[in-house]
């Protein structure tokens, strides 16, 4: 509907418009300071991992003698880090591995949290809504906002760790966790795959975020409490007697993406997460939408 | 709610102007009760007439920001309704606030834009602003406001007066029907009052209509042809300036060594709330011609220095009407 209600005008302005608010939102957004910093945080991820593992490994040792099964990571340190020493390209899934649950989901969370409740300790959303921004295609502009956030943010640790992979270490064909070899440039198309997986997993977050930010008037409340339920979350899922809850936990499915690096690729809970997130979405983002049409703006 | 209007309201007619005759504000029994039950708005039956600079007045807390809010389409009346140019509000919000420029509560900036990305920003938030003109428009607003040579300095450097010139930029930035500015001379020094209160005229001497909420008497009555008051969240009264300060009477002033003798003087003449200041004494005149009381005065051998009525203030007019002095509502 955002769109076509500017059809009506007197001037006829044209409906291409209506997305200078996106326009000027992402630019906002990563023009910040603290988007910067985010993202400076996530990218020295991968920076750290790979020289800890070169260091690990200098003395001729490899990292845990990683065998083609060993992509579970061996119960020490995230997935994939026994093979980054054979691989440069599994620094990439290391990298990912190991910001999934909470680095990458913070960042999210300090983003969409900020959003609305931002805009509301500021006084700016006042004049937005008066501008008029309209506060479904206001809404509808934050989230996707928060969307490209997620993937930049995603794709920030990926190409970092891809550019330290292959510096510190070599690169070449590789193995799969099923033991097939694929090439160098078939494991990059899976990496990028990967990659838009792991960014399609925090769009439960972002849309949970987005609902908190229209909950409050305060941005670190609504940033402080996002991180919050993530953390809490994060903890109700090592809960063995809580099992029967957990499938429904936005971060149950988050390491599934591993399952993209099986030959072949085994879908089961890669859709389970997909499909989860988009509930999420829609749960949250209505109910966000609910909340923020409706809302009185007093600040 | 109910559309009391007589015309059709919402889709039908894109044009229900004529039934608000020419008001550019309308509202009847808009009301406003916050969730913590407390009676925020009460009743307000406000009209606006287009082309005027109308002045709303009112201590803080008597319910004026949260007029303006409901007006905005920011806050859903609790009952009654609000029109604006013509049209219902907040449902009519996308068409009429694009010919609205608002500056409610004073300016709100992101600090770590510049003032210029400031009102890009605003001005991108608009979907009927065109976005080939925006850059010349927002140079326009800059220059308008004085603010040109500082544009590209960060927001959060501004100073509070600097502020409040850039949130006026951003209710300039499209040529508007309706200009809603809430204590739009807030931190401002003498020399920026003055230049505000020059481009209200300017803008209202373009055809504007100016709705200007201030707790400064003299200010709305040295720009406003209109004036409502507000207290307790009720409207007192509305009308032209010059009417409503003619309700009130002027005060007698008698400048004269003799103060207490003056005072008994004039009480005796039926002179009421009688003040003496050093050597100043004033009084609610009496019935009569004024230079009796003169000759009365001379007569009791008091040495008159100077003897005339002030004319009523606004401000006069404001406490004749409430009974209470200008502060803050309980």
């Amino acid at each position: 509907m955002s769109q076509a209600e500017g059809l009506k005008e007197l001037r006829g302005p044209s409906p291409l418009w209506s997305f200078g608010l996106l326009r000027s939102e992402l630019l906002t957004t990563f023009r910040r300071w603290r988007t910067l910093a985010l993202l400076g945080v996530l990218a020295a991820v991968p920076v750290l991992v790979g020289i800890a593992v070169r260091i690990e490994t200098s003395d001729g040792s490899s990292f845990g003698g990683g065998g083609p099964g060993g992509g579970g990571g061996g119960g020490e340190g995230p997935a994939f880090i026994a093979q980054i020493s054979n691989n440069g390209l599994f620094l990439v899934f290391t990298a990912l591995a190991a910001t999934l649950p909470f680095f990458l989901p913070m960042a999210i969370g300090v983003v969409a949290g900020d959003a609305i409740a931002g805009e509301a300790s500021a006084g700016t959303l006042r004049y937005l809504l008066v501008a008029p921004a309209g506060r479904t295609r206001l809404l509808l502009t934050k989230y996707a906002t928060v969307i490209a956030f997620c993937l930049a943010a995603t794709l920030v640790v990926a190409v970092t760790a891809l550019a330290v992979g292959a510096l510190l270490f070599p690169v070449g064909d590789l193995t799969t966790i099923s033991g097939t070899r694929i090439t160098y440039a078939e494991g990059l198309g899976r990496a990028l795959l990967i990659a838009l997986v792991v960014a399609a997993s925090l769009v439960g977050v972002a849309a949970l975020g987005l609902f908190v930010s229209t909950l409050t008037g305060s941005g670190i409340a609504a940033m402080a409490t996002t991180v919050g339920l993530l953390i809490t979350v994060q903890i109700l899922d090592q809960i063995p007697q809580l099992d029967a809850l957990q499938p429904y936990f936005f971060s149950h499915y988050w390491l599934s993406f591993a399952d993209l690096m099986r030959e072949p690729v085994y879908w089961d809970d890669l859709v389970k997460n997909l499909g989860l997130q988009a509930l999420y979405a829609a749960v949250f983002g209505s109910a966000a939408w609910a909340r923020f049409t409706a809302k009185d703006i007093t600040a | 709610m109910g559309e009391p209007s007589a015309t059709e309201p919402g889709q039908g007619s894109a044009e229900g102007v004529e039934g608000a005759e020419d008001a550019v504000i309308a509202t009847r029994a808009l009301t406003k009760r916050y969730r913590g039950g407390q009676l925020a708005v009460d009743g307000l039956d406000l009209t606006v007439p287009a082309g005027s600079v109308f002045g709303f007045l009112g201590p803080n807390g008597s319910g004026k920001t949260t007029t303006i809010r409901m007006l905005m389409g920011l806050i859903e009346p609790t009952s009654g309704t609000a029109r604006v140019l013509g049209r219902p509000m907040p449902r009519a919000a996308r068409a009429v606030l694009p010919q609205v420029g608002a500056l409610i509560e004073g300016p709100a900036l992101y600090g770590f834009l510049s003032g210029r990305d400031n009102l890009l920003r605003y001005d991108a938030a608009d979907p009927t602003a065109d976005p080939r003109t925006r850059r010349d428009r927002v140079a326009a607003a800059l220059d308008r406001v004085g603010l040109a040579a500082a544009a590209g300095k960060k927001a959060k450097a501004y100073s509070l007066g600097m502020k409040q010139r850039l949130g006026l930029a951003a209710a300039l930035l499209q040529p508007r029907r309706l200009l809603v500015l809430d204590e739009p001379t807030n931190g401002l020094d003498p020399q920026g009052m003055r230049e505000i209160r020059a481009l209200v005229r300017e803008l209202a001497s373009d055809g504007t209509t100016v709705f200007l909420s201030s707790h400064l008497l003299d200010e709305i009555e040295q720009v406003c042809t209109h004036a409502a008051v507000m207290a307790h969240g009720r409207l007192i009264t509305q009308g032209a300036v010059a009417d409503l300060a003619a309700g009130a009477r002027g005060r007698l002033v008698v400048t004269t060594p003799d103060a207490g003798e003056a005072a008994r003087v004039l009480k005796e003449q039926g002179a009421g709330d009688v003040v003496v200041a050093e050597d100043r004494v004033t009084a609610e005149p009496p019935e009569g011609d004024p230079a009796d009381l003169n000759a009365a005065l001379v007569a009791a051998g008091v040495r008159v220095r100077g003897f005339g009525v002030e004319r009523a203030s606004l401000e006069d007019a404001f406490v004749a009407l409430t009974g209470e002095g200008f502060d803050v509502a309980g």
